[in-house]
């Protein structure tokens, strides 16, 4: 088989990918425009499961705390993780290595499981369901990725940069604010906007911990679809599928991580 | 920089690691902890109740055979799953390495990863307004066929591996995109000057330096897989009952505390269980 034919299904199978990935979220998009209430065509545009969302007091609702909820959460992670970070890269000490390795488990463990686990202590130590126990849930998962986004950037870090201001007669703290922090702080924001991804897309962990009636966005929409689809939450879930892209787009300038510059 | 650090910069470590650390043991360590501890309990030891000290939480998963079957069905949910992934995935992840050049690759790459940092529930959401009969998939098919079809796979087991596939694909591709970019082209080159064929340049010399991203790939797949219980719930409707969402319902409708933190963490053993197995390549890929 040639190179060039080959080449091209490779690039067809791409296509396809693509299609594959992206078809069903711009099917969903396209019927939050549509009239008929089950997703019946002829298509027929119309705004009014939009109108519908603004007059609903629980999506609204649900919505405005979902978005206080992820700017806590991003605020909380980043100052966090970007302390640990300049004092992993920053420091030499014994025990560095383990408490890298400790960043994984929020990550690789299941939701399902830490979920439960913080449904079961955050009772145990009377906090019970709610907004707090939210917000402390999304913190722990959103900080290793800000602390991994972070650190990827410091290590980019020119040293003999902070060698020239600390000859220049810069104390370690100057040096930290005036070196350090510019430098890295496209990683920061990268971040930060991966930390707000997380705490707004986040359904699992939130699911364990809000309180019925006190939920968050995906919650809401996942007790609604089990009770039926209704074109409302087609409309909403497009707005939901535009920001976080939107978030993440910002969050790849930053950091970029297509892997090359 | 000598072996004993100033008082000042342990100090300094100590303000900057603590509170992210304290807050990780707080959210994460403690509450698995917890969870260990109320697996062992006969009650919640909370409210009027009187508890004991048991193991007959973890009895029960071997005395009938129900929730091993269920766990058995979701351990060949998560190979089916990551199995479709590598298969769709990894082709995808060449040609986005090896056969895209230039700027497009960049914004290529960006495209494939892009729905995974989307909303993982909207995204099983859009599938079922696809998937279900007198919908879009069927509408689409009967227009392309010369013959009428009835295409309803909305609560069913390909349903739930279709949205699983969607939602975890991207990982396989990330991970096998990077191991791929980091092979040398003069390598090939090199292999291909010397007479190899394709293929024997791809099992010789590709695959076997792309491995290690490839596993990372399968692991961060299976792993929350084994674990799923929203995508069964919407797309498996009454087919959809999982090991996962066993454990959903105990906190949420059963209310048996004890028994699902006993079922999470018999999943957390199997989850562990595979990490470590795969830990010896994983390391390697990260060198």
């Amino acid at each position: 088989m040639s190179g060039k034919l080959l080449s091209n299904l490779g690039k067809l199978w791409l296509a396809l990918i693509l299609f594959f990935l992206y078809a069903p979220i711009i099917v969903m998009a396209v019927m939050s425009f549509n009239a008929s209430q089950y997703y019946q065509l002829p298509f027929e545009f119309s705004m009014k499961w939009y109108e519908k969302l603004t007059g609903n007091a629980e999506i609204i609702d649900a919505a405005t705390r979902s978005v206080l909820i992820a700017i806590l959460t991003t605020i909380i992670a980043t100052i966090l993780g970007t302390a640990a970070s300049v004092a992993l890269f920053r420091y030499e000490f014994r025990g560095k290595r383990f408490l890298q390795v400790m960043l994984f488990p929020s990550i690789a463990i299941p939701w399902l499981i830490t979920g439960t686990a913080m449904l079961i202590f955050f009772f145990g130590v009377g906090l019970g369901r709610g907004t707090p126990s939210v917000i402390i849930g999304h913190v722990a998962l959103a900080l290793p990725y800000v602390i991994v986004v972070v650190s990827a950037r410091l290590a980019t870090f020119d040293e003999t940069l902070e060698e020239a201001a600390r000859s220049m007669g810069a104390d370690s703290w100057t040096v930290t604010r005036r070196v350090t922090l510019p430098w890295i702080s496209s990683g920061i924001i990268a971040g930060a906007l991966f930390a707000f991804a997380v705490s707004f897309d986040q359904f699992v962990v939130s699911y364990f911990l809000s309180e019925p009636g006190d939920s968050t966005l995906p919650v809401l929409i996942y007790t609604s679809i089990r009770k039926g689809f209704t074109p409302e939450i087609n409309a909403i879930s497009t707005i939901i599928i535009v920001v976080s892209m939107a978030v993440m787009l910002f969050a790849a300038r930053f950091s970029n991580f297509g892997g090359e510059r | 920089m000598s072996g004993a650090l100033a008082n000042q910069d342990r100090l300094r470590i100590f303000g900057l690691l603590s509170p992210a650390y304290l807050w990780l043991t707080g959210a994460i360590f403690l509450p698995l902890s917890a969870m260990l501890y109320f697996s062992f309990l006969s009650d919640v030891p909370f409210g009027e109740a009187d508890w004991f000290h048991t193991t007959e939480n973890y009895q029960a998963f071997f005395q009938t055979t129900t929730y091993a079957t269920l766990l058995w069905k979701s351990i060949k949910l998560g190979l089916m799953v990551t199995a479709f992934s590598v298969l769709v995935g990894f082709p995808c992840a060449y040609v986005l390495a090896k056969v895209i050049k230039g700027r497009s690759r960049e914004a290529l790459f960006l495209l494939v990863i892009l729905p995974f940092w989307s909303n993982s529930l909207v995204r099983i959401f859009s599938w079922a307004i696809v998937l279900r009969g007198n919908g879009v998939l069927e509408l689409g098919l009967n227009v392309i066929l010369p013959f009428e079809m009835d295409v309803n796979l909305m609560f069913s087991t390909p349903a739930i591996v279709i949205g699983l596939v969607h939602s975890y694909l991207p990982y396989v591709i990330l991970t096998s995109y990077l191991a791929l970019q980091a092979i040398d082209d003069n390598l090939i080159d090199a292999a291909r000057s010397m007479g190899a064929n394709k293929l024997t340049i791809f099992w010789r010399i590709v695959l076997p330096l792309s491995l290690p991203g490839l596993l990372a790939g399968t692991v961060l797949i299976f792993v929350p897989v084994v674990g799923s219980f929203m995508e069964p719930r919407i797309l498996g409707g009454r087919v959809g009952t999982y090991f996962g969402t066993v454990i959903e319902d105990q906190f949420v409708a059963v209310f048996n505390w004890p028994l699902g933190a006993a079922l999470s963490f018999i999943l957390l053993a199997v989850v562990l269980l595979i990490l470590a197995l795969a830990s010896p390549v994983l390391k390697r890929a990260q060198t």
